[in-house]
């Protein structure tokens, strides 16, 4: 009822004009696709579908795969963890502030440009910056960072739990063998919990293409760092665009149906095991 | 095989404790590993120290030099900070309305998921696993697919910017991952005691209430911490039901006493208007933590469970 009724509905709007009056067929998502600003949303997002997925999970998987060896593993998982109970809210004000930025030879209280410049380089504006580093704006990437850091701890703690889970004898006939960790790791350990990998990777592409808060609180979309979310709820609330709005988010709902596909099918299978 | 004396004698000797340069020592053999760990687990707090340690020092300290100079003498920290948010910022109102938001509409929606999860674990009915199906696949639509005719939809039974609007859209939004989670759980149940008292003439209600809701607590707890957080820490449905700004417009039902939106909001507006006063962010933003990290440190446990189980919510 909550959900059925608006989609549909939501669904119909994105076939008509900006103010939901008239029919207009598919002109609003070619609309979509013509617009500079869409167009540029639509890019980032697929940036931090493939970015953010892919550090995410590999972040994740090291130290899942490095804290099984200490001790100490507790206060790590704990520490990495932790950002998990927090608002994105509160992360992109806590991100804002590492960020801060003050021209060189000020003092600095962003721990970014304080480290910047105590190794002797230059303080750098890092929402602000479009300047590209390899790939894309350095803002982006500033953005994606504190992203990051709020949901390796998720990545983390279902890798290490499907690591446990695996046969420990496996792996010391491995090792007694003379194996290497890395190769333990990649032979043994990589492809048993590949099931997982797949699992955690599908969920953290969801989350990435939803992405709104943080870059709502730490850039408000400004400087080229705009994402589906956050220009949806432009289009939305600052200039009624509702039909360009729906039709973002029908585009959003078709780049999560492999997804849903992915969740049934994992359903089926454990059904016919019950 | 007895162990000799040689071997005995060895073990007395590995089973001394090591001193700690022993240990010193056999740490540094594997260096590396330690130090990325460290340096990884130093780098995940870093962020949130600098901003507990700003949030308590003095407006024009925070403004002309990093948080990691405060531990110099003289000590300079203060309470003022707190002080000033919480009550001249709305920042304390708005911490009672995340609690009048998050509280009602998390229990509202285990109640409800409750009830549905039961139907589709134990009671047969037309269409059930057709229906089943189809909760999974909300469980990834897009929230933003449903703001605009939602926003339509409250306004039509004059429920916009109320307490009851936004729990029951909380409880829209949450109810698949919910259904979904304790539908696994109770089905897992073993089948023959709830058989068996069904066979003593207990009815469906009460099965449900003396048998599957006790027995089920772990996956309850897990799921009240998820809703809790989530709930807690929505930006979006607060933003976008609660009118944009801060200040909640009127409602008819159920009045609405502290008239400021949640935690959130109030924080993404503090950004825009004073992003520069740090003293005043840093604060605020650990005001909004402080319940969630209270909820993470004394349920982890139960957090970790769900997480595997669930997952997060698409």
């Amino acid at each position: 009822m909550f959900l059925v009724y608006p989609s549909v509905d939501t669904f119909r709007r994105s076939l008509m004009n900006s103010n939901s009056t008239e029919f207009v067929g598919l002109e609003s998502y070619a609309r979509v696709f013509a617009k500079e600003e869409t167009q540029l949303a639509l890019l980032n997002s697929l940036l931090w579908m493939i970015v953010f997925t892919g550090v995410t999970t590999a972040l994740g998987l090291l130290i899942a795969v490095m804290i099984e060896r200490v001790r100490y593993d507790v206060i790590v998982k704990t520490l990495v963890f932790l950002p998990m109970a927090i608002s994105f809210t509160a992360a992109a004000v806590i991100w804002r502030f590492v960020y801060g930025f003050q021209p060189t030879g000020f003092p600095q209280w962003g721990a970014a440009n304080a480290a910047l410049t105590t190794l002797g380089f230059d303080s750098h504006p890092f929402l602000i910056s479009k300047e590209v580093i390899p790939f894309y704006g350095i803002n982006n990437v500033a953005v994606i960072v504190a992203a990051v850091w709020m949901t390796t701890g998720f990545a983390m703690m279902v890798f290490s739990a499907a690591i446990r889970g695996l046969p420990q004898e496996l792996l010391e006939a491995a090792r007694v063998d003379g194996a290497k960790e890395w190769q333990v790791f990649w032979h043994i350990i990589r492809p048993s919990i590949m099931p997982t990998i797949y699992v955690v990777a599908t969920v953290l592409v969801i989350s990435a293409l939803k992405v709104f808060d943080l870059v709502f609180v730490m850039t408000g979309g400004l400087f080229e760092t705009d994402v589906v979310a956050n220009r949806m709820y432009k289009e939305m609330f600052e200039y009624r665009e509702f039909g360009i709005a729906t039709a973002l988010s029908v585009i959003l709902l078709f780049l999560s149906l492999p997804v849903i596909a992915i969740n049934i099918r994992r359903f089926r299978r454990q059904e016919r095991e019950r | 095989m007895r162990p000799t004396n040689a071997t005995q004698g060895l073990k007395a000797i590995r089973l001394q404790p090591d001193t700690w340069i022993q240990r010193v020592i056999r740490a540094a053999s594997r260096g590396p590993l330690h130090l990325v760990l460290i340096a990884i687990a130093l780098l995940w707090t870093f962020p949130s120290v600098g901003l507990l340690v700003s949030s308590f020092r003095p407006k024009l300290n925070v403004a002309t030099s990093g948080w990691w100079t405060a531990f110099q003498l003289p000590f300079e920290f203060t309470l003022e900070n707190y002080a000033f948010v919480l009550f001249r910022r709305g920042v304390g109102d708005s911490f009672v309305s995340s609690i009048l938001i998050t509280v009602p509409a998390t229990f509202l929606t285990i109640l409800v998921a409750s009830f549905a999860a039961f139907a589709f674990a134990w009671m047969s009915f037309r269409l059930r696993d057709f229906l089943f199906f189809f909760v999974i696949a909300l469980l990834v639509v897009p929230l933003q697919m449903t703001l605009i005719p939602l926003l339509n939809l409250l306004g039509f039974f004059k429920l916009n910017a109320t307490y009851l609007g936004i729990w029951l859209v909380h409880m829209g939004f949450g109810l698949p991952f919910a259904v979904f989670l304790l539908r696994n759980f109770f089905a897992a149940l073993p089948r023959e005691m709830l058989e068996a008292s069904q066979v003593d003439g207990a009815s469906s209600r009460v099965v449900f209430f003396k048998i599957v809701l006790p027995l089920s607590t772990p996956a309850l707890a897990s799921l009240a911490i998820f809703m809790f957080l989530w709930i807690w820490n929505d930006l979006l449905v607060a933003l976008i039901f609660l009118g944009g700004s801060p200040e909640l417009v009127p409602g008819i039902l159920p009045p609405v006493s502290a008239d400021r939106g949640p935690l959130t909001l109030t924080i993404a507006s503090l950004v825009s208007s004073r992003g520069a006063d740090w003293e005043l962010l840093t604060a605020a933003a650990f005001v909004s933590m402080l319940l969630p990290l209270v909820v993470f440190f004394a349920l982890q446990r139960y957090f970790v469970r769900g997480l595997l189980t669930g997952g997060l919510r698409g």
